[in-house]
Formats: C-alpha cells, structure tokens, sequence
C-alpha cells in the first residue's frame, strides 16, 4: 500500500469548544489508484489531506490519535525536518483555488522553479528550463514566452494547470487533490480533469481525489470513500456504490442530484442540517437526518461493517446497511 | 405557448473600456451582453445556462433593472420596462424580484430576518399595512419552510441554505409575478440543494410564479426549467424546450457542453462520447468575427468567421416535425445525441469485474 490512514482523529481547539472533525478515519489508495473522498463542507475530507499532508494549522488543529502509514512508515512520528523532504518530492497537492494559492507577486516560472531549487538544489537557469518542460506538459500553449508571466495573467483553467505542474513537479507517488476544478467550468473542467487523470496513468502515481461532487467522481475514481461528520460512513468501489448504496446517507445523496439525462420528478432531499463539529450526536451521527434510524442508533456508534453479501470487499458503517443495500 | 408576460428583444449591456485620466476616451467595450432575445411565458421556468463571463448575470440585472441596457428592450406585459419613469419603474419592481446567488453577502449582518423580509414592505407600503407586517413576515418564514419564531434572529444564526430560504422569502414578500433567481442554488451543499430545488418548485405551483433560473449547473436546470436557452460571450445560441436542448441539442457549444457535465453513473464512462472543446472562452472586449463559437469550433469553415448566425430554427429543420426544430445559431447546425439515454437502457446492469482499476 502507498499510502495508509489509520484510525486518524483530529480536533480543533475553538473559543466555543473542542469540534471534533475527524473521528477515526481510515482509508488507503495504492500507486495508480484513485480515491475519491466524497463529503459535504465539514465532513472532514480536506482536514483529513491536510493531516496526511502535514499542513495542519497547529494550533488550533491537533492529531490526537492514529498513524499515517506512507509507504510503510508512519508520518506522524518523523520530524518536521524529514516530513519536509517527503512533502512536495513524494506526495504533493492541487488546491482548489488555484489564483489565492499562487504568490501574485512571482512568476509563474519562478514558483515552479522553486520547487527545483529547493529539493534538487538547481540553478536559477536550470530550473527555469524545467518550469517550461512542465508547463509543457501540462500543455499550457506557449510554455516558453509565458513563463515569465504571473498568475493574474492566466485564465482559470491555464492557473490550475500550473498548479497540477507545481505538484507534479518532482515526480511525487501521491497527489491529493482537494476540489481541483470546483472553481472551474464544465467545459475547462473537462479538460482540467482527464489531464490530471493521464498524468497519472502515465506516471503511475497514487491520487486521492476530494471532492462533494458525485458526477466527477463517477467519471474518475477506482473507489470510494464517504465522510459524514468526520468519519467515513461507507467504502466500496466506485461501481458498486452507484448501484447499491449501502448507507442511507449514501443514498440520500445519489437520490437527491438532479441528472441531466432525466426529468425528474420532485427530488429527494435528505432532511435537517449536517451537525455541528462541536455537538455530534450521539450514536450514529447520521441519525437525526435518517429514514431508518432507530434506538439503536441513537444510542451505539456503528462500526464499519463488512458487507458481507458483496463480491468485492465494502463496508458500511450502517446498523442497517442490509435494509438499505435492498430497499 | 401561453402569453408572454416578459419579452426581451434585441438587449444589449456594453461596459465602455476607458483610457486616460482627466481626458477619457473610449477605447472599446467590453460586450458583455450582445443581443439576447427571449420570451418569458406566465407560469413557466426559462433556465439560462452558460459559463463564467458569458453575461448570464448582466442579463438577471438587467431584468430587475439593476442594469441599464445599452440598447434594446425588455416588456413587461407589453411595457419597456428599461425607459419608465422612476416612479412608473418602482410599481414593475415590484413584480419582478430576484433571489441572489451567494446567501452569505446577500443578507445584511446587522439586521434581523424580520427585518430583512420585511423591508420590502417600507419600501411598497401598499401590500402590506404596518400593524399586519410581522404577522405576513412569519407566514413567509413558514412558507420558505423556516420556524415563525426565527423572526427576532440574525443571518449568521442560519446556516447556509437556511440563509437561502430567508432570501427566497425576501422575494415573496412583495408577491411578484416573476422571479429572477441568480445561481440560487450553486453554494450550497449536495444535499441542500435539493431542499432548495423543492421549495422553488412547490412555490411557483402555489403562487403561479414565473420563473428565470440562472445557473451553471446543466442538470439543475434540466430538472427545473420548462425551456432552456444557452448562452455563450453575451449571445444565447440556443434555446427550446428541455427535451429540445438536452436530449437534441443542434449547437456544437450546447453539445460540448453537455458532453463535459460529469454523469454521477460510473456505468456512463464507457459509452459517453465526450467532446473536449480546446482553448478558453475569448474576451468579451474582443468577441471574434462572425459566429463568436467559432474559435472553439470543430466544425468552424470560412463561412463562419464572415456571416454572424442568427439564433432561429436552421434550415435543414425548417419543414420536419423533429425535436431538433428550434432555434439554434449556427450554419452547420446538425443533431447529435451526446446526453447518453436513460441508464439501464443499454444492459448497464452487470458490471463484470467491477472495483477494478477501470479508467477506460
């Protein structure tokens, strides 16, 4: 396994209180594997990238427990000075806006550039020549003359690409990419997305695709993971889970998009409000919002259960993921 | 088609490009809308789609007359409502309110939601006396599906699609005729979008609202609008009917565009023919010669850079009873299926070997 998460919790110390945003999360991707993290705002699924990252805002963010196992080792207990050199060479990430998160006030060929001179100790004029090779590669047109220009001078679609460069780099195994093209068009984020997807084949690197939207996901991923409230509610393969949710959160979700190939009739809309970080409910954290729930959730968290009627492994943390698999 | 209750003939918004300090001249225009034409029928939902900068947001100013056209029309029930009198203007306004797209800078932080639905009232005090004001402002909270109670609260008390509900109610208050609702929807969760969706729905059927829905998001407005119009560098392209525009789409944008929404139906991959259009969308201070597509175009020949396309049903529909007989502004103007059919429809039903490392 590339990359493994194990039983991660991290907490946010606030002035109201302690917001719990991840609460036990685990899930691995492999080199050629994408993963797609799927959760609404504040489920958890970009702390979770920035925990394996390394880019946590401590204070007020803090990894209270599990392991982040990278190619065997566990992250969590290097020094910050050897996480540094794992961090940009080995996994790297694409951010979802790309024009906040380039320095306006550097060229584009510059901060690519850095990234040469940094971790390979290159030359200005070396590095230089491999920020066009990149550029290249992504197929921004006219690599040459636009390597001096700075990001204002790009278009939306042009900046994500340079930043999918940035994280590509140094050739890294893992690539987070957390919304890469939430910001962008339909027609660019086409684009946008089967270059990434290329990249990867051809590189074979690992990609952790976060994301809330379900039709990228579909177009994209190998499997799935669901966060709800800081915890995954159900993993499986992206195929299976499309036909067989097995979580009624899942579930709700799927129903509720509408789809451009039908007209459909009223929505499905999953009711109430995601939870507050700082209050989850007891028990399952879904439950207030849940067709099924029952006592038993209210009151027992569930585990992530094996689906045990599945070909192909999947989990579900469901009490009742039989009812929901066949209703 | 029933009455048209809003015409839009011939708009135009050209922002002026202004060069020098003391002495300004105008150098160009930034031709944000270019000529858009459509009818608004009483009762039905007119969903415009299109990208960033494609002018979909001037043209919903405009209609609440936020904007004043550079030329053009738009009749309110046979008046042009862009030349009144202020005084005649504030009585239309009334009747045509908007919904704003982003519910966090759209309510005022400092005010009450009693406060905020109820300043329409200050403003047109006719519909609604002083005394009955909190009592109709706690029945809108109840329609939008909020508690009455909230009525004393502040916006950051409400999370995001509960902030959109007290927008949706602030568009109410007056009990317009049309709504013009700018990317409603587009910041709000997965799964508050639908909640919001339904309300827009269950509102236009109780209060026969008419309805433009601006959006980015192409299955959103298959699912609420009656027709759709695409827009593309400040000019709709092609419009009709829902099943028109999505299921026989004759404009190689709509196509492209169509072909690049991502289907939530990994069964899908496969079999989609996705057309990847090259480039960005041109500046709309320099909108090319001709057909304004034709720089993304595959389909682009001479013709196309000299002869601007009008937006009317092309010849090769004129005398069918086609689906693909509507209006659609391109010379080569072809039918071609790119939304695949209903899933399931094609034995979708056994994915051998699912879970694998499928990109295909």
């Amino acid at each position: 396994m590339l990359l493994e998460v194990r039983d991660l919790h991290v907490e946010f110390h606030t002035r109201e209180g302690i917001a719990k945003a991840v609460n036990g999360v685990d899930y691995s991707v492999d080199a050629g594997e994408t993963l797609a993290v799927l959760g609404e705002s504040g489920s958890g699924k970009s702390v979770t990238a920035q925990a394996v990252m390394g880019i946590l805002d401590v204070p007020p963010g803090k990894i209270t427990q599990g392991e982040i196992l990278f190619q065997g080792q566990d992250l969590l207990k290097l020094k910050e000075e050897d996480r540094r050199k794992v961090r940009g060479a080995k996994m790297a990430m694409i951010f979802q806006d790309a024009l906040s998160s380039l320095n306006p006030v550097l060229s584009v060929g510059d901060q690519l550039g850095e990234m040469f001179q940094v971790h390979k100790g290159m030359s200005r004029k070396d590095s230089k020549a491999k920020a066009v090779e990149l550029m290249d590669r992504v197929r921004i047109p006219a690599a040459k003359e636009r390597v001096g220009q700075y990001p204002h001078q790009f278009s939306g679609g042009m900046r994500q690409r340079i930043m999918i460069a940035m994280a590509l780099a140094l050739e890294p195994e893992l690539i987070i990419a957390d919304e890469p093209t939430t910001a962008l068009d339909v027609t660019v984020q086409a684009q946008v997305m089967d270059l990434l997807a290329e990249l990867q084949r051809e590189l074979h690197m690992g990609l952790i695709l976060i994301t809330h939207d379900l039709g990228v996901v579909a177009d994209v991923a190998d499997k799935i993971a669901v966060m709800y409230a800081g915890r995954i509610v159900e993993r499986a393969p992206v195929h299976e889970i499309y036909k067989a949710p097995a979580h009624p959160y899942t579930k709700g979700l799927l129903e509720s998009i509408p789809r451009l190939d039908q007209k459909g009739q009223e929505l499905y809309a999953i009711k109430g409000l995601p939870p507050n970080l700082l209050n989850i409910p007891p028990g399952c954290a879904f439950n207030p919002r849940c067709p099924l729930a029952r006592d038993r959730c209210r009151t027992d968290v569930p585990p992530l259960y094996e689906v045990t009627e599945s070909p192909v492994p999947r989990t579900s943390a469901c009490h009742f993921w039989k009812e929901c698999l066949h209703g | 088609m029933a009455e048209a209750i809003l015409e839009v003939r011939d708009l135009h918004k050209h922002y002026p490009l202004t060069q020098g300090i003391v002495f300004k001249k105008q150098v160009g225009a930034v031709r944000a809308v270019d000529g858009v034409d459509f009818d608004l029928a009483a009762g039905e939902t007119l969903g415009i789609v299109g990208e960033s900068g494609c002018g979909k947001s001037t043209v919903a100013k405009m209609l609440v007359n936020l904007e004043r056209p550079t030329s053009g029309a738009i009749r309110y029930k046979g008046e042009d409502i862009s030349r009144l009198s202020p005084r005649a203007l504030k009585a239309v306004r009334r009747n045509i309110q908007m919904v704003f797209q982003d519910p966090y800078t759209s309510l005022n932080p400092r005010m009450t939601v009693g406060d905020i639905i109820g300043e329409p009232y200050e403003i047109h005090p006719e519909v609604a006396p002083k005394g009955s004001r909190r009592q109709k402002v706690q029945d809108l909270l109840d329609v939008v599906g909020l508690n009455p109670e909230y009525i004393n609260r502040y916006p950051h008390q409400f999370s995001g699609g509960q902030r959109q509900r007290i927008g949706i109610a602030r568009g109410l208050a007056l009990q317009p005729e049309i709504i013009v609702a700018d990317e409603p929807v587009s910041a709000l969760d997965v799964s508050v979008q639908a909640q919001v969706v339904n309300l827009l729905d269950n509102l236009q059927t109780e209060f026969s609202l008419s309805y433009v829905f601006i959006a980015h998001d192409l299955s959103i407005v298959r699912h609420i609008s009656d027709r759709v119009g695409v827009m593309y560098l400040g000019r709709i392209v092609e419009i009709g009917t829902d099943a028109q525009i999505y299921d026989h789409p004759t404009h190689p944008y709509t196509q492209a565009l169509l072909s690049a929404v991502p289907v939530p139906d990994p069964e899908a991959r496969a079999h989609r023919e996705r057309i990847i259009l090259t480039g960005d969308v041109p500046s709309p201070a320099n909108i090319p010669s001709g057909c304004r597509f034709r720089t993304r175009c595959w389909k682009a020949q001479e013709r196309c850079t000299l002869e601007v396309p009008l937006l009317a049903v092309p010849a090769v529909f004129r005398l069918t009873d086609s689906p693909a007989k509507h209006d659609s502004a391109c010379h080569f103007a072809e039918e071609k299926q790119v939304v695949p059919p209903e899933p399931g429809a094609d034995g979708s039903d056994g994915p051998d070997g699912a879970g694998g490392s499928g990109i295909p």
